[in-house]
């Protein structure tokens, strides 16, 4: 620590900190552009120059590391002047649109300008106009008002850790943009109208539609994925016109993913429910609260054996939907409960920690030294994820990575294991054979044999090694693995790498609440407080066929792994209550009564992240239509069913509660070991194995119906893909249409070659629209060409 | 949309990749940008004189760069051309000292002699023109430069001589 004076007063510091940051930590404001404290210094707009004594000209802050005794005026006549005539050079050729500028009032020029600009202008020469940029559905770029700060670039290459925007031309020349007509592809890009001082970057769904000043601003958290990003969700007259990034350097520092900042679309959706409808004599018709739901629970309450009954739940609804949903559910004598929607294999569900989480603090994951990634696309399915990550990796961590699809991560893999599903066991007991060589640790029982016939790689063995030399090391379940077959065998053989080599057994967890889930109870094998309960799983719930079912915020067609045998068990069911936000086809074909949930901006709750954190909001927005929180859904129910404890008056109460049955429990290294059991595959090998990826923009309703996002690169995926050496053994081309076949259901696709995908394999998305006439997602498939 | 192995870098021929080769062993290994000012020229002549959209990104394979960066530049760069030129650049100083040394005159010459404009190709792809910053060799200005050449001190008879002795 040393200590300078700024302006006066005195100030401490680290030494060889930049000025900057010494100042605004003492909460003294200089004026700047392109520094922003999580990218590099660029020091390239000059507006934060400052004087310093016995420096002969004034020195730039935010490039100045601090010396001790050093004496600083951000405010005296020399720094003014300096800061009037660059802010004189950067209003040259910025336009003055303020008027028609969605960034009219939160602006950094316009700010500065009045602080440090002339009323009148000297300059009577032309202004300088560029041509703006088509770069995707998401930004709208208005490049005349660049300043070219670069913080647009910079954060391409730094965090995005995809280059997209550059600065091409020279001088006067100088343009920013993509050069070429191109998208930006990122899946964090809209970060950038955040970052962008001026109105050069923009978004493109809420441009024209409100001014800032209009906005109110609510705090609130990303509800679709485990990460529970930070966000803040901006209203005008109750209805959600943008939502921006909030700083939370425990979760997700400056930066969300484009998901969490467009989805809003979906929210404000056509497509909602907004009253509660009744289906009576085959005729959909609406009905008032009340009947419904007297009409919903007459309707369960005449199906009289209770393990009839089987309710699915989707996991990112709130905990306190969750809770009740279990607790009426239990209440009524019923533990067919779930919420793992896209898990296939429960063999092992009762070894799952208290709840699957990460095992350690999300904060901590930039500082890992190694780690084994195992079946995660996680720059897709968590974006944030794979920022930290990446920040890891560039602090030298050693990644590798297992998957059935060589995707390009946002960091450098040191190693890479691509392999279909079905191999992915072999791959990591060929890793448990060399943690056993490496480490020298004692085979538990059966594993020695498990192994024996392995082959050990010069990759395998790095992996390995890479882990047990790390300080800080993790083995990664992804959220693709644990929808996989022979899960429980794979996650074994995980769970045993990790002990060996001492790491961390973490899991990143589908949804945005799994861990809500968990805590809360929504599971056939555990209630809240974790004591074990035994009912059907959901893929059991829909194999052996119920006679009554709730659907909570879901749709069955796309929600759940095996679509088609969900259908066919919600056809033969005599009763189906659907509690949705919207209102579609394949709900209005399977349930009887359709009750409109609100969406989880409009009501309070609380989302439990895949690092144990609890994050309560408020409601943010007006609910649509009549629909209303799950929680008050719920309580009505419970009491028409005359189950006791449905007296909740607000959701906090039901928080308590779900607060006192969970303790206080938390995700670390010890509670995520898993005990030692022999695993073995149990599926047999097929020729044709599909992938089912859920992708990023389908995972769910209100992604789906988020229109900006749906026209983004990341949503084309609607086609079959297979590699060279798989299309040349079946005699396809790339174009070309062929008939996917699973369980003798059959959908049309064109095919689109892609090498990244495994051998023998074929990826069709889970999620999307024509996945839903299709089987389970890592079964064998057939296609046929036409 | 297929994805499949063929290499962008194909476009860059062998002589040229042996060149690039060259530079490339000069720098660290992980620092393959290094040689992107090279690598640009060599594909520049091994098209001809010009660089297509699809050399940049060639370029931007074989060192390991992103294609936005290799574009920055390719743009940056006066000798960079990203259109046809003809067989003779003249590449026409008009900075400060050449200005105050007459360089307006030397332009507007070369443009009356070969009936085009700053920028321009003439029609039998024999020459262009463009105008160029400051080429570092104020002492003789006003200059142009054509090829590797300079040539300084210019006056309209001078520019006559040198332009009927390139072939
Ligand atoms: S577009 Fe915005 S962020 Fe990018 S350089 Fe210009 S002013 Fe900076
Ligand atoms: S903020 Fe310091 S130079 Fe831009
Ligand atoms: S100004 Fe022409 S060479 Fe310097």
């Amino acid at each position: 620590m040393v200590t300078i004076t700024i302006n006066g007063k005195q100030v401490q510091a680290e030494q060889g900190q930049m000025l900057i940051e010494a100042a605004d930590n003492a909460d003294i404001a200089i004026p700047r552009f392109c520094y922003h404290k999580n990218l590099s210094i660029a020091a390239n707009c000059r507006m934060c120059l400052v004087e310093v004594e016995k420096a002969p000209k004034p020195v730039p802050a935010c490039a100045t590391p601090i010396t001790d005794g050093m004496v600083v005026n951000t405010k005296s006549t020399k720094a003014l002047a300096a800061q009037q005539a660059v802010m004189e050079f950067l209003l040259i050729n910025h336009p003055l649109d303020c008027p028609i500028c969605d960034q009219g009032g939160e602006c950094d020029l316009q700010e500065f300008s009045v602080g440090y600009g002339k009323d009148k202008s000297d300059y009577y020469e032309v202004k300088r106009v560029v041509k703006d940029k088509n770069i995707g559905p998401l930004i709208a770029t208005e490049l005349t008002r660049c300043i070219h700060c670069t913080r647009c670039v910079r954060f391409g290459q730094e965090i995005a850790g995809m280059r997209e925007m550059g600065a091409t031309g020279r001088g006067d020349w100088m343009e920013i943009g993509t050069y070429i007509e191109k998208s930006i592809d990122s899946e964090l890009s809209g970060n950038i109208i955040d970052l962008c001082p001026v109105g050069a970057l923009t978004s493109k769904v809420s441009r024209f539609t409100y001014r800032v000043w209009e906005l109110a601003s609510n705090d609130f958290v990303a509800a679709h994925d485990c990460i529970g990003s930070n966000i803040n969700v901006q209203t005008k007259n109750g209805v959600i016109k943008r939502v921006i990034a909030r700083e939370n350097n425990e979760i997700n520092d400056t930066w969300i993913s484009d998901r969490d900042r467009y989805s809003f679309e979906g929210i404000n959706s056509a497509d909602r429910l907004t009253r509660p409808m009744i289906k009576q004599n085959g005729q959909w018709q609406e009905a008032s609260w009340d009947d419904a739901l007297q009409f919903a629970v007459n309707g369960l309450k005449a199906i009289s054996d209770a393990s009839e009954l089987g309710a699915v739940c989707s996991p990112s609804v709130t905990t306190e939907e969750m809770f009740l949903l279990q607790k009426l559910m239990r209440g009524i004598g019923s533990n067919n409960i779930d919420h793992r929607l896209r898990q296939t294999d429960f063999s092992a569900q009762d070894a799952d920690p208290r709840f699957p989480g990460l095992g350690m603090k999300l904060a901590e994951v930039k500082n890992l030294n190694a780690a084994l990634l195992i079946g995660s696309n996680v720059r897709k399915e968590q974006p944030i994820m794979g920022h930290h990550l990446r920040q890891a990796s560039l602090n030298s961590a050693q990644i590798a990575v297992l998957n059935p699809v060589k995707y390009e991560q946002i960091f450098k893999p040191a190693q890479e294991f691509i392999a279909a599903p079905s191999q992915m066991f072999n791959e990591l007991k060929s890793l448990a054979k060399a943690a056993l060589e490496i480490t020298g640790k004692t085979a538990p029982d059966g594993l020695a044999d498990l192994v024996a016939g392995q082959t050990v790689s010069d990759a395998h063995k790095a992996c390995i090694e890479n882990l047990n030399e790390a300080d800080n090391a993790a083995v990664i379940i992804g959220t693709m693995l644990q929808a996989m077959p022979d899960y429980a065998a794979m996650r074994m053989l995980a769970g045993f790498i990790a002990d060996a080599t001492d790491s961390v057994l973490s899991y990143l967890t589908p949804g945005a609440n799994t861990s809500g889930a968990y805590l809360s109870g929504l599971l056939p094998n555990r209630n809240a407080a974790g004591e074990s309960a035994d009912g059907l799983d959901t893929q059991a719930m829909f194999a052996q066929h119920r006679k009554g079912y709730i659907l909570f915020g879901i749709e069955p067609d796309r929600d759940i792994e095996n679509p088609v045998q969900v259908q066919n068990a919600l056809d033969n069911a005599d009763f189906v209550v659907a509690v949705t936000m919207y209102q579609s086809d394949a709900l209005q074909n399977s349930a009887d009564v359709l009750l409109p949930l609100s969406a989880i901006t409009e009501a309070s709750g609380t989302l439990i992240n895949v690092d144990g954190t609890w994050q309560s909001f408020q409601a943010a927005s007006k609910a649509i239509g009549q629909s209303k929180p799950g929680w008050k859904i719920l309580r009505v129910m419970g009491n028409l069913f005359d189950v006791s404890g449905f007296d909740y008056q607000s959701s906090e109460e039901v928080l308590a509660d779900v607060k006192s049955a969970a303790g206080d429990a938390v995700t670390d290294k010890a509670g995520n070991k898993l005990s030692w059991q022999c695993p073995d595959k149990s599926t047999a090998e097929t020729a044709l194995q599909r992938i089912a990826e859920l992708p990023i923009y389908a995972v769910d309703a209100v992604v789906r119906r988020a229109e900006a996002l749906q026209q983004t690169a990341d949503a084309q995926v609607n086609c079959a893909r297979i590699n060279s050496a798989t299309a040349e053994k079946l005699k396809i081309e790339d174009g070309q249409t062929v008939s996917a076949v699973q369980d003798g259901h059959l959908v049309d696709m064109s095919v689109s070659i892609d090498d990244r995908i495994a051998d023998n394999c074929v990826y069709i998305p889970a999620g999307i629209e024509s996945a839903a006439a299709l089987g389970g997602g890592y079964n064998a498939i057939e296609l046929k060409a036409k | 949309m297929s994805q499949t192995t063929q290499a962008p870098s194909d476009l860059i021929n062998a002589e040229s990749k042996q060149d690039i080769d060259h530079w490339l062993a000069k720098y660290p290994e992980d620092q393959k940008q290094s040689a992107v000012m090279a690598a640009l020229r060599i594909v520049q002549d091994q098209n001809g004189g010009w660089l297509t959209l699809e050399l940049m990104d060639a370029v931007a394979d074989y060192l390991d760069m992103d294609k936005i960066h290799v574009y920055e530049v390719a743009t940056f760069y006066s000798m960079y051309e990203h259109k046809p030129v003809g067989k003779h650049k003249i590449c026409v100083c008009t900075n400060l000292s050449c200005m105050s040394c007459g360089s307006g005159k030397i332009v507007e010459h070369l443009e009356e002699k070969l009936h085009i404009k700053l920028g321009e190709t003439t029609e039998d792809n024999q020459f262009t023109l463009k105008e160029v910053e400051c080429l570092g060799a104020c002492s003789g200005a006003p200059m142009f430069q054509i090829g590797e050449h300079y040539y300084e001190n210019l006056t309209p008879e001078k520019i006559d001589e040198i332009l009927a002795g390139l072939k």
